[in-house]
């Protein structure tokens, strides 16, 4: 679209100047930092710092315990992720239909967007609390087991999951609504004339055409699971039992301000950020030919 | 017409089903939060109201140091919330509304941000917050988020989807841009400027892993790590003054939520449309 211009050489550098020093000063200088730290070997409160090259990466990989962290990562990641938005996308198809009602649905729905992965923390970790924890006595009633949510690394494993996918069910959702709703019935009426059942009509018309919007969503939920999870983790199960729940952020964290490893946390960040890289350029490939956009 | 009413009865059931249980971790929360140690402890687990509403509120407020906690958190998240609002403004101001070189270049400098989410440089950010002496100091919780991708994003789409005619009639007018912005644009942004209050807001009020590190003196905490503080009282941890805290620091954003709600998808409709 055509749209014309104010004059003026220097002002539209005035405008974009605050932005522009902030993200230089505080996100592109110590991202590049990051990268020169993660190559040295940074002794006990930054009084030594002894270049060593690749060799903080070396060790890392290396690192049983490290390769432990990774594995965590990635499970979890996977289960918040798709769990996450299998279950927000039904429940926005539910809350999409036209009826009364609808609109108190939704936002009844998305509220726990506001929360925070800490205040979602402190409550799991009390409705899971082993001897008096709500779910605890629900679970002993059901089964007749005593199930040890903090002490057994897979059922941590369940619970930090569970209390993600809750946490971020409602922005999910908000997404997924907005995106339903700028989905042309008319293709999906077209659909049902030819005689396409409705999982069908799900599967090859709804979903194809909410494709942009899930790849959307599965970076910012990515992004959920690696970082934000951090108040859970340090709240609920503070990466135990036995690292269980060390995720990448958790570990690097420790090794960073606990025990003062600043290169090799440094070597995890660029790790991290990597991965991140990583994703989305992976995003914008296959979003550039598999994704549907039109509608 | 049988079917479809039987349909519709089946869907609200499902959606209220769904909307219960989506509350009911905070239904238990607020109901332990007016519970006594004693009361908490017992078994089989009581969920109705119990007898200490406000002993339990008024410890997490002044025992944990919860409200100031929340004073900080909250001068922390309006001071961002508006600055990075008029500085996404102006941004997206500059970027739509004027041609200078390396346009583009700028546009993907500041997108290419998005990937750099605070934790990624945690360690670097900290060493250059700590040499600039702003420990312990708002100035850490704030200035290295007054600016971002998202805001400067969300502006430059609303701004594109405006008409052109309007532009030309300011000019016509001879309005200079600071006018075209506050006469024309602001007011025709109010959805956009809602949707990003709201997302910044909650950004900065659940902010955890920052302030973890670079905050030391107390009295600067924010109300996530003070929750944290809570929690880690060893052996005798009073569960119903955490319930209380917990449901305490929830409020703000949910106040601030259930105010811009409609903003915030309306600003995202738009969003996406392009």
């Amino acid at each position: 679209m055509y749209t014309s211009r104010f004059k003026g050489k220097w002002l539209p550098w005035l405008f974009l100047l605050p932005t522009l020093v902030i993200l230089t000063v505080f996100l592109y200088y110590p991202v590049i930092q990051t990268f020169r730290l993660s190559t040295y070997r940074v002794a006990f409160l930054g009084l030594k710092k002894q270049f060593t090259g690749l060799e903080n990466f070396v060790d890392l990989f290396q690192d049983p315990g490290y390769l432990q962290t990774l594995r965590v990562t990635v499970v979890i990641t996977l289960a918040v992720v798709v769990g996450g938005l299998a279950l927000s996308l039904s429940i926005a198809m539910l809350a999409n239909r036209k009826m009364r009602g609808g609109s108190v649905y939704r936002v009844l729905l998305i509220w726990p967007f506001a929360l925070s992965p800490a205040v979602a923390g402190v409550i799991f970790l009390f409705m899971f609390s082993p001897g008096f924890g709500a779910v605890n006595y629900l679970t002993y009633r059901v089964t007749g087991l005593e199930l040890n949510w903090l002490g057994d690394p897979t059922l941590a494993v369940l619970l930090i999951i569970l209390a993600s996918i809750w946490k971020n069910l409602g922005y999910n959702v908000v997404f997924y609504l907005a995106a339903l709703q700028n989905v042309n019935t008319e293709v999906l009426e077209a659909a049902s004339i030819d005689g396409a059942n409705s999982w069908r009509r799900f599967w090859s018309v709804t979903f194809a055409l909410l494709s942009p919007m899930t790849f959307f969503l599965l970076i910012t939920n990515i992004t959920y699971s690696f970082f934000d999870l951090f108040g859970m983790i340090d709240l609920v199960t503070k990466g135990g039992p036995l690292n269980a729940t060390n995720v990448m952020i958790y570990n690097l964290y420790r090794d960073g301000f606990e025990y003062y490893k600043t290169g090799l946390a440094a070597a995890q960040s660029v790790i991290l950020f990597a991965a991140v890289v990583g994703l989305t350029i992976i995003q914008f490939r296959t979003s550039g030919r598999r994704v549907h956009y039109g509608g | 017409m049988r079917r479809k009413t039987r349909e519709t009865i089946l869907t609200h059931m499902m959606l209220i089903i769904v909307c219960f249980l989506v509350m009911t971790p905070v239904l238990f929360a607020v109901s332990k939060s007016t519970q006594t140690r004693a009361e908490v402890f017992r078994f089989p687990p009581q969920l109705g109201p119990g007898t200490a509403f406000l002993d339990n509120y008024r410890t997490a407020w002044n025992t944990f140091n919860l409200g100031l906690y929340m004073k900080n958190s909250l001068i922390i998240a309006s001071i961002v919330m508006f600055f990075k609002t008029v500085f996404s403004m102006l941004a997206g101001l500059g970027l739509v509304y004027f041609d200078f070189p390396f346009k583009n270049a700028v546009f993907y400098y500041i997108l290419f941000t998005l990937m750099m989410p605070t934790e990624i440089m945690i360690i670097a950010l900290f060493n250059l917050v700590s040499d600039l002496g702003w420990g312990n100091n708002y100035a850490a919780l704030t200035v290295p988020f007054l600016a971002s991708a998202t805001g400067v994003f969300l502006f430059r789409q609303h701004f594109s989807s405006i008409p052109a005619d309007l532009m030309d009639a300011a000019r016509v007018d001879g309005a200079g841009p600071l006018r075209f912005l506050l006469s024309v644009l602001v007011p025709m942004s109010w959805n956009t400027v809602g949707a990003m209050a709201l997302i910044q807001f909650i950004y900065m009020w659940n902010m955890y892993i920052w302030p973890l590190v670079i905050i030391r003196e107390n009295t600067r905490q924010v109300v996530q790590v003070g929750l944290r503080s809570m929690t880690a009282v060893q052996d005798a941890t009073n569960w119903g003054v955490v319930m209380a805290g917990a449901v305490l620091a929830m409020l703000p954003p949910l106040i601030v939520f259930v105010l811009l709600h409609e903003q915030f998808t309306k600003g995202f409709a738009l969003g996406q449309e392009k």
